[in-house]
Order: C-alpha cells, then sequence, then structure tokens
C-alpha cells in the first residue's frame, strides 16, 4: 500500500469520526429536549400532555421509518440548502442528524422513564418544580442510562455515516465503497473495516466505562 | 386554651374508577397533634395521606392548611407541599446523591436558600438522627433504617409546619424499626404536628394523641389511644386489634372467639 492511500484512509478515518462525533453531538442538541419532553408529557410523566405527546410521537415514528439510504437521497435539496453541496462529509451530517435525532429522543425517553416513580414523587412532595424536577432527578437519575444510550448512539451514526459513502458522503464508508466495491480492490475494503471495527470498538468501551464510573447505585 | 387548626379535611371523596378509595373523610388536625391512622391494608390510609400534598387528586370535598382550601383548581402545589413533609415507605432516596445531597435538593432547589446556611443545618439534623458520619455515603451504602433516617431529614429541613408517614417501617427489619420510630417519638415530644400511618399499634399507643380508624375508605372510628387500644367502640376495629394479639394455645385450649 502506498503513502498516498495511506493519507487517504487516516483522512477518511478522520472524516468518519467527524462525521459521527458533530452529528451525535447535533443529534442530542435536537433529540435531548425532544425525548425529555416525549417522556414528560406521556401519560404517565410528570406533565401529562396528550397532544404534545401524540404530534411528537408521530414525527418521531415517521422518520425513523424512513431507511436511512432513502432519507439520505430524500434530504439532499435540504442539504444543498445547509451546506451548498450534497457530497462529502460536511453535508453528510445533515441526514445523519435527521436520521439521529428521533432514535436519539426514543432513547432519552426510555432512559427517563426507567427513574423510579417513588424518586420522582418525593421530590415532587418537598415542593420540587418540573424544571428541577428534569434537571436534578430525571437527567441526574438516569444518567448511567443516558450514558449508555449515547455509546449505542455513537454506534449506529457511525455505520448510518458509512452508508453515506454510496452517495458520495464521504469517510471510510465512502472508500470501502469505492475501492472495495466498484475497484474490488478488497485490500483496502479489509483495512478500511478493521479501522471501522476498532473505531466501534474504543468508542463503545470509553461509554461503557465512562457509564459505570458514573453509577452510584452499586459498588 | 383554644387549639389551632392546622388541616381540616372535609368530606373528601376519592376514586380511582373502580370503587371508591376515600368516602366522605373529614379530620381536623392541630397544631402540634400527633394523629395515628389505622387500619387494615387497603382501607384507603396511604390514599388519605397522599391527597393531603396532591400526589392524588379528590373527587370532592376540600382540604384546608392554616385555613386555606389547598384542593382548589389554582392550588400552587409547589409552594403548598413545602408546608407539608412526606416520608414514604420506600424511601426514595436519590440513589445517584450522597446522603448530604439527598438533604440539601430541597432547601437548595426549592426554596432557593443559603447554602452555608441549609448545609449547617442538614448536618446539624443529620447528627439529630445518629447519621452525620454517613454524610458523603450514597444511599445504597445504608441500611434499610439509616436510609429511612434520611428520608425524614430530607423533610425536616424544609421545616414542614406538618409531617405525613406513610408506612414508614413497613420494609424495614424488625431491628431496624426500633431506630426510625425513636426518631418519631422525639419528633413528636419536640412538638411537631404528625399524621402517622402505621401498622406497629404499640408505638402507634405511645406516640398518638388520637387515633383514627379507617376501613374502607371511612373514618369508623376516632378516640385516645389508651381508650381505643383498650375499649374500641366499634366490632371493627376490635376485629381489626385483635389479628395483632396472639394467645397461648395450649392453658387456654385455644377456645378464644374472635
Amino acid at each position: 500500500m502506498d503513502s498516498s492511500t495511506i493519507m487517504m484512509i487516516a483522512e477518511g478515518t478522520w472524516a468518519t469520526l467527524y462525521m459521527t462525533l458533530v452529528s451525535t453531538l447535533m443529534g442530542y442538541v435536537l433529540g435531548l429536549p425532544f425525548g425529555i419532553i416525549l417522556a414528560v408529557t406521556d401519560k404517565n410523566g410528570i406533565r401529562p400532555n396528550a397532544f404534545v405527546y401524540k404530534i411528537l410521537d408521530f414525527i418521531a415514528n415517521l422518520i425513523r421509518s424512513i431507511p436511512f439510504l432513502i432519507l439520505l437521497i430524500l434530504v439532499i435539496p435540504l442539504t444543498r440548502l445547509i451546506v451548498g453541496k450534497s457530497y462529502g462529509s460536511g453535508a453528510t451530517i445533515v441526514p445523519l442528524v435527521i436520521a439521529a435525532a428521533p432514535f436519539i429522543a426514543r432513547m432519552v425517553e426510555s432512559s427517563l422513564k426507567e427513574v423510579d416513580k417513588g424518586v420522582i414523587e418525593a421530590a415532587q412532595s418537598m415542593g420540587a418544580g418540573n424544571f428541577t424536577i428534569i434537571w436534578k432527578v430525571l437527567l441526574g437519575e438516569a444518567r448511567t442510562s443516558l450514558l449508555v444510550g449515547v455509546t449505542i448512539a455513537i454506534g449506529t451514526i457511525l455505520g448510518y455515516s458509512a452508508m453515506a459513502g454510496i452517495v458520495g458522503g464521504g469517510g471510510l464508508g465512502d472508500i470501502a465503497i469505492r475501492y472495495g466495491y466498484y475497484r474490488r480492490e478488497e485490500d483496502i475494503m479489509i483495512v478500511t473495516i478493521v479501522i471501522l471495527v476498532v473505531l466501534v470498538q474504543i468508542l463503545q468501551g470509553l461509554g461503557m466505562l465512562l457509564s459505570k464510573k458514573l453509577d452510584r447505585r452499586q459498588s | 386554651m383554644q387549639k389551632e387548626k392546622l388541616l381540616e379535611i372535609k368530606n373528601i371523596c376519592k376514586d380511582y374508577g373502580n370503587g371508591p378509595i376515600l368516602q366522605d373523610v373529614s379530620l381536623d388536625i392541630e397544631k402540634g397533634e400527633v394523629v395515628v391512622v389505622i387500619g387494615p391494608s387497603g382501607c384507603g390510609k396511604s390514599t388519605l395521606l397522599r391527597c393531603i400534598n396532591g400526589l392524588e387528586e379528590i373527587q370532592s370535598g376540600e382540604i384546608l392548611l392554616d385555613g386555606e382550601v389547598i384542593t382548589g383548581e389554582k392550588t400552587k402545589w409547589n409552594e403548598v407541599r413545602q408546608k407539608i413533609g412526606m416520608v414514604f415507605q420506600s424511601y426514595d432516596l436519590f440513589p445517584h446523591m450522597t446522603v448530604l445531597d439527598n438533604v440539601l435538593l430541597g432547601p437548595l432547589k426549592v426554596q432557593k436558600r443559603d447554602k452555608k446556611e441549609a448545609e449547617a443545618e442538614a448536618e446539624e439534623l443529620l447528627k439529630r438522627v445518629g447519621l452525620l458520619e454517613k454524610k458523603d455515603a450514597y444511599p445504597r451504602q445504608l441500611s434499610g433504617g439509616q436510609k429511612q433516617r434520611v428520608a425524614i431529614v430530607r423533610a425536616l429541613i424544609m421545616k414542614p409546619e406538618i409531617m405525613l408517614f406513610d408506612e414508614v417501617t413497613a420494609a424495614l427489619d424488625p431491628e431496624m424499626v426500633r431506630e426510625v420510630l425513636d426518631v418519631m417519638l422525639e419528633l413528636a415530644k419536640s412538638g411537631s404536628t404528625m399524621m402517622i400511618v402505621t401498622h406497629e399499634m404499640q408505638f402507634a399507643q405511645a406516640v398518638a394523641d388520637r387515633v383514627v380508624f379507617l376501613d374502607s375508605g371511612k373514618i369508623l372510628e376516632e378516640g385516645l389511644p389508651e381508650t381505643f387500644f383498650t375499649q374500641p367502640k366499634t366490632d371493627r376495629a376490635r376485629r381489626f386489634l385483635n389479628t395483632f394479639v396472639f394467645h397461648k394455645q395450649k392453658e387456654k385450649g385455644g377456645e378464644k372467639a374472635l
């Protein structure tokens, strides 16, 4: 493998990491409040609101039911509008965030719903308002579960980002498809796969380690 | 001396949709009074407490605290609940917070009190229940009795006008029951207004100024502990109290009729 190939793979790795992490971050900027509202407005939540819940529930289901590959193509006009082009890693972030946000919202929702009802009532009984309950009790007590969610989200988004290679999305997936699929240079494809596997392992391991460290429920 | 009514429960009814839980319950509690509510499981004791601090809505009737209706449409529960401390059967400490942080959440986040002052009071109260050295521990490191004492401190630090205790020893090992009840006895002695739901009859007798017997969502009987426990007026109360009494079978031949 010559140095230009190695450079290309190094750049691809960086692009993949960049797309994944930025998309995860932006996915949470949208998905976290989205998920909090879902959990709070649910009929067993701290401020039930069937109307708001049903609308958000519908949006989440709608986006989640579109396969990512189709979504990628579907949002191209929007991507062009935001980024100015529809290829490359910067452009891939747009569909990644759109796909990730409702997925993240669902994970946040389920994490928050795991928080013991008794603990929430204890906070209510001392006069805590909904904001305090969301911030200190729901998010605070669900933090290990939320972090496990972040880890899952990163893994999933990384996988999605590789899929974007089909439409020239940049990153390792792009390289794997161009060299491995179109040009049948299988060694390059294998290298990219190994790097992807290692990346997922590292990110997964880090996330789990952190969530364990922050868990106060067991020693 | 004119006694001051702190809590007035007037004809409240509660129904979850499958049969009434509370039927026309009325009860006044005076300042400094300790009222113990007893009755069979499912009689509505816990629901009664939960209605008082708005964890359950009532269908009719009203509840007044300091002469103000707290069961209306516009009740600011966040404010009312600060005046009503509640301790639960399952402790419900925040697992991810230390003992001190558990106690401080209310004063700092709800009452927005000064951190130094609140911390000093928290430590003082923890000392009073013998748990000062556990202030940096997490709930999982505590025994059930210790958790419950922390939960009592967490409610006390809000300086409530009345404390509600919902079967706070029901989940505890017998040896730990004592340490929690001792804390409550001390509170009663120091003049706190308390409403206690319990199955500990001897404790009820020792702590109560007045006993209320609830069955099927109705108050069947209320009276002084001395008379209630020895000469209950109703048959139902007598039968209930008898379930706590065991007679020696060998000598007496077991003929004691219920």
